[in-house]
């Protein structure tokens, strides 16, 4: 790919976009102090599902569930954390939905800027930032913690990791960017979003492995319900990334998934631009 | 359909903003009193149609400065809001700069600009600096321009050292100061304005003043703007457009309204001493006595007879005379509806 020439729209677009995010980044810098201790309070849902675990296979007397034995669960729980961190987009749908509520979305229509571009600069701000603070307390938790962990995989499966965890990113932000845009039509999204989280925590394996789905029949003829789990896009958020890292999902299986999780990021790119495209012209037609 | 003492303008091929047949219709939904009715409109809303503008022309030619007068409701922001894209018309044609605004074409939305009283356009945790550099990269303005026009636009408003600081630690007219600041740096051809001195303190307004009239006389720049300050139009603008109701009542020179509108002018007599009522009350005309201060209202017919008999009474120390205030002159004209004073008449 070759760079854009100076003085070129595409160049005067990136600069714009450059502009915004380190713009977005020092407005973020205000707020380090929330991060840092938000970061730590994170973990601490961690230490009841090591407990659990530890009762289960106590109990049952088993090595292994579902292929996991009592280490990769809590390998399994500290990797859904690390891709949770580039998924997980606090308040982006309430954000939205809010501009549109109190108006401050006009801004948007008036200026020569684009909303969804901007909302993405900001995120990635938003993420740089998360990441500095929670260096740190990431990296101790995972120190204390590597005795779970398996030896480190092979460069080819963390450079796989690493593409699923920047399109779990994508996947995540134009996911809630859309769901966000519902805001068009009614008043309020938080029950939508509280609907998608909860469906987003079942379904995306931030709960439990979706391996554990393999034994279920979906009620299609030889397919489990993690088949199907598989062809949705909330396994990408969380289960895949962590299961790639744990070598759960190797070869011609890996190559599928990461073609479906970047066909989902895709068509949320294109939900995106349509439900803001519609929503825009309804707001236009209606409100302002 | 409105009165308009200036065909001038809406004939000329050089207007920048074209407004035909402008109308929008709101649907609005009426929500019920009580419980039980408000368990039934979750079933079955019931709406109405509202008549926020109903067929409005209008052209303003490039330089001028005109604002839009009018009742809340009356539909003044519905029309800035057209006017600049936010929302389309349900009927009718406009443009702006020879764009459609609810097109929202990047090369239209680089040429206008629009602040709304309230409305943030700053980041509020970071200094207006910030917000101006993101407005350099959208607006595409050259380096060196942007610097020139940033400068001379801060030192005028005597915001330089604000900008510094972050827009949360600033009070609410030096925020607006700023917020023109930003609205400016691309030096836009047309400025919208809703409302841009609420709320501000006496100085702050005076000071916006000078500041919009000094930048649309060096850029020739094309402002309109709603305010509920008349200060702000005797300020300001040459032309009025006064909206009722959606529709344009009035659109013309604020002195035209004035002599129109006027039929009385106020009368201020200073005694020596406080006079007796009775004795104020013989000069025949509806009066307030302040203590040696006496305020009569009298007709504009009738003062060249009466001001000399008024002057030869005894006591008297010192006499003003006075035009109504402007904001009476003008609640009068949106009550009446247009219908007072002789507006119909002189529309041909």
């Amino acid at each position: 790919m070759t760079a854009p020439a100076p003085g070129s729209p595409m160049w005067a677009g990136l600069r714009t976009w450059w502009t915004m995010l380190s713009i977005c980044l020092e407005e973020r810098l205000v707020y380090r102090g929330d991060f840092a201790l938000g970061t730590l309070m994170r973990f601490l849902p961690i230490v009841t599902q090591v407990f659990l675990w530890t009762a289960v296979f106590a109990a049952s007397s088993r090595t292994d569930i579902a292929g996991y034995s009592r280490n990769d669960i809590v390998a399994y729980y500290l990797l859904t954390m690390l891709t949770r961190a580039f998924s997980s987009m606090p308040g982006l749908a309430g954000g939205i939905a809010r501009s549109v509520r109190d108006g401050s979305v006009k801004k948007y229509l008036v200026q020569p800027v684009d909303y969804v571009s901007f909302l993405l600069a900001a995120r990635i701000a938003h993420k740089l930032v998360y990441y500095v603070v929670a260096a740190l307390p990431f990296a101790g938790v995972f120190w204390v913690c590597r005795g779970y962990f398996p030896p480190p995989p092979d460069a080819a499966t963390i450079a796989a990791c690493v593409v699923s965890l920047l399109l779990s990113f994508l996947l995540g932000f134009f996911m809630e960017a859309t769901l966000g845009m519902l805001g068009f039509w009614f008043m309020e999204v938080s029950s939508i979003v509280f609907g998608y989280m909860l469906v987003q925590y079942l379904l995306s394996g931030h709960m439990f492995p979706i391996d554990m789905l393999a034994g279920i029949p979906s009620g299609l003829p030889g397919t489990s319900v993690a088949d199907v789990v598989h062809w949705l896009p909330f396994e990408y958020t969380a289960y895949f990334p962590a299961a790639v890292w744990l070598g759960k999902i190797r070869g011609m299986e890996l190559a599928r998934a990461l073609a479906i999780e970047a066909g989902w990021v895709l068509v949320m790119v294109v939900a995106c631009r349509i439900a803001w495209r519609r929503g825009t012209r309804r707001y236009s037609a209606f409100g302002g | 359909m409105h009165n308009t003492d200036r065909p001038a303008v809406a004939a000329s091929t050089d207007a920048v903003i074209r407004v035909a047949g402008l109308a929008k219709e709101y649907r609005v939904y009426d929500k019920p009193e009580g419980l039980l009715a408000s368990v039934r409109g979750l079933f079955r809303r019931r709406s109405r149609v509202v008549e926020a503008l109903r067929g409005v022309d209008l052209a303003v030619g490039q330089g001028e400065f005109v604002a839009l007068l009018g009742p809340n409701g009356a539909g003044k922001t519905t029309l800035l809001k057209l006017l600049s894209g936010i929302i389309t018309p349900t009927r009718g044609a406009a443009t702006v700069l020879g764009h459609v605004p609810w097109e929202r074409a990047d090369a239209f939305r680089r040429r206008f600009a629009l602040v709304m009283g309230q409305r943030n356009q700053l980041w509020w945790d970071l200094p207006a600096a910030e917000s101006f550099r993101l407005h350099q990269e959208i607006y595409r303005i050259e380096p060196a321009r942007f610097e020139r026009t940033r400068d001379e636009l801060v030192d005028m408003l005597g915001v330089r050292d604000l900008m510094l600081r972050p827009v949360r630690d600033l009070s609410l007219g030096e925020r607006m100061k700023l917020e023109l600041v930003a609205a400016l740096l691309h030096e836009p051809e047309v400025l919208f304005l809703d409302e841009p001195t609420i709320g501000l303190d006496v100085v702050a307004q005076h000071t916006i003043h000078q500041f919009l009239r000094h930048v649309q006389k060096e850029r020739r720049t094309t402002v309109v703007l709603t305010t509920h300050y008349m200060k702000d139009v005797a300020a300001l603008c040459e032309r009025v457009v006064v909206i009722t109701r959606g529709s344009i009542l009035y659109d013309g020179s604020l002195q035209r309204i004035v002599d129109r509108f006027t039929t009385h002018k106020i009368v201020t007599l200073d005694f020596d001493e406080a006079p007796d009522r009775d004795r104020v009350e013989r000069f025949g005309f509806p009066c307030e006595v302040r203590g040696p201060r006496v305020v009569l209202r009298i007709d504009r017919g009738r003062i060249a007879d009466a001001l000399p008999t008024l002057l030869r009474s005894e006591g008297v120390r010192d006499v003003s005379v006075e035009d109504v205030p402007l904001e009476e002159i003008v609640a009068e004209l949106f009550r009446s509806g247009g219908r007072a004073a002789g507006l119909q008449e002189s529309a041909s």
